[in-house]
């Protein structure tokens, strides 16, 4: 049986572990408000951008663009990699860099070179010390502060390595927020470009007559604009998606964490009651025993 | 009543989203206005100005960075890199932006991206003319 102090000790650590959980949990979950807020904001922006592409897609079909076209040989595949700068949120992260390294190896075992771009330490750390992954760029310490620069840095560095010729493949790996209990790790396609398929526009689209559009310049001059932009964008969300995913992940992992300290003191209280009892039974014993003693 | 809606919108926020009579947009091939039942049209723009001119004669200008402006069904969207309006220019900012970018420009090192100084510091005049206006 452990002593009594020692049980209140562990009682009083239990209980501080538990304040700071319970702190982290608040803090992710206003921090998730305002990651959410900005998520909101972009999505029009998002949206319009992609009704758009699709408009024009549909204009220039086999149009002769960089991005579009598929490269012959298929010898290097770049891939971006969105995670958290910091840890304590479950799998989160794990799940994000699990996923990424699959690819990454199946990718090596097909005889192809890898390249990473990492936004985020816990990433960055984890495929640095990953053999035959060239780093090209890491970012860390921008999740908390993102803005739409981080994503045309990223986005100008693959679009010039793969009109150049030493990207043949780009994939961003990234975590999906879909909603509060649930941020599965996701991995798209960036390059070469696939246009977006048409899904919610049955319900946007009887607005009224369309007509032809005019464009200026022309069409694939625009195009030539707008896709690598539209690039940026996915890249974006990407980044907004994982912020938030990251605090709702956090929110969860330490709600858990507070849960499982309350459960640990209950048994513990429980632990030094009983021993509590158990000395002051022993100490009964003793007396009446020398009583007896005494009368005997 | 079909009357034409304008609507910035940048990744960070919507910018401006109500009901115009006339836009002037900065495109690419040069300035064009649109009225109401304007054709579908879609444009680039660059860096510049977009007016517009409200129901009850407000005018206000818009800064707009680079980016392209949809026609559709009298909706005038336009997507910008970033865009602000004349009111919400942060002078100081802009200011020290076109110190910076001057000064790229006249040290002329091989290292300095032209392109990018020039354009930086075109954003930057821009801005602090519709500021001052």
């Amino acid at each position: 049986m452990p002593s009594l102090k020692d049980v209140k000790m562990k009682i009083v650590g239990v209980g501080k572990t538990q304040q700071i959980t319970k702190a982290m949990n608040m803090v992710a979950s206003a921090k998730l408000r305002g990651a959410q807020a900005r998520i909101e904001r972009f999505r029009p922006y998002a949206s319009r951008y992609r009704s758009v592409l699709m408009e024009l897609a549909k204009k220039v079909e086999g149009a002769v663009n960089p991005l579009l076209e598929v490269h012959e040989e298929l010898k290097t595949t770049c891939i971006i990699v969105v995670t958290s700068d910091r840890g304590l949120c479950g799998s989160f992260n794990a799940a994000i860099i699990d996923k990424a390294m699959r690819m990454i190896r199946e990718k090596q075992a097909e005889g192809r070179q890898v390249k990473a771009i990492c936004v985020g330490r816990k990433g960055r750390d984890a495929i640095r010390r990953m053999p035959g992954v060239e780093m090209i760029a890491g970012y860390a310490d921008r999740m908390g502060s993102l803005d739409f620069s981080l994503a045309s840095t990223v986005g100008d560095t693959v679009i010039s390595g793969y009109e150049n010729g030493e990207l043949d493949e780009v994939f961003l790996a990234y975590g999906e927020f879909v909603s509060m209990a649930h941020q599965p790790p996701r991995l798209v396609q960036l390059l070469p470009f696939e246009t977006p398929k048409e899904e919610e526009t049955a319900t946007e689209e009887p607005k009224g007559p369309t007509c032809e559009y005019l464009y200026e310049p022309d069409e694939e001059q625009l195009l030539g604009v707008i896709l690598p932009r539209y690039l940026k964008v996915q890249t974006y969300r990407g980044m907004l998606d994982t912020s938030a995913s990251e605090n709702a992940a956090r929110m969860a992992a330490m709600d858990n964490a507070t849960r499982n300290c309350k459960d640990l003191i209950n048994s513990l209280t429980l632990l030094y009651n009983k021993t509590r009892q158990a000395s002051i039974t022993s100490e009964l014993i003793d007396i009446v025993g020398g009583a007896e003693a005494q009368n005997g | 009543m079909s009357e034409l809606t304008l609507e910035v919108v940048t990744p960070d926020k919507t910018v401006v989203s109500t009901k115009a009579v006339v836009v002037m947009c900065p495109g690419v091939a040069g300035e064009f206005g649109v009225l109401q039942n304007h054709i579908s049209l879609l444009s680039g723009l660059k860096i510049g100005a977009l007016r517009y001119r409200t129901e009850s004669n407000e005018e206000h200008s818009v800064f707009i960075n680079n980016g392209f402006a949809d026609v559709n069904n009298n909706v005038l969207t336009v997507l910008a890199e970033s865009a602000e309006l004349d009111t919400d220019i942060d002078v100081a900012r802009a200011e020290a932006a076109k110190k910076r970018a001057e000064q790229r420009l006249a040290e002329k090192k091989e290292t300095t991206n032209v392109v990018r100084a020039e354009a930086a510091l075109q954003r930057a005049v821009l801005r602090l003319s519709l500021a001052k206006r």
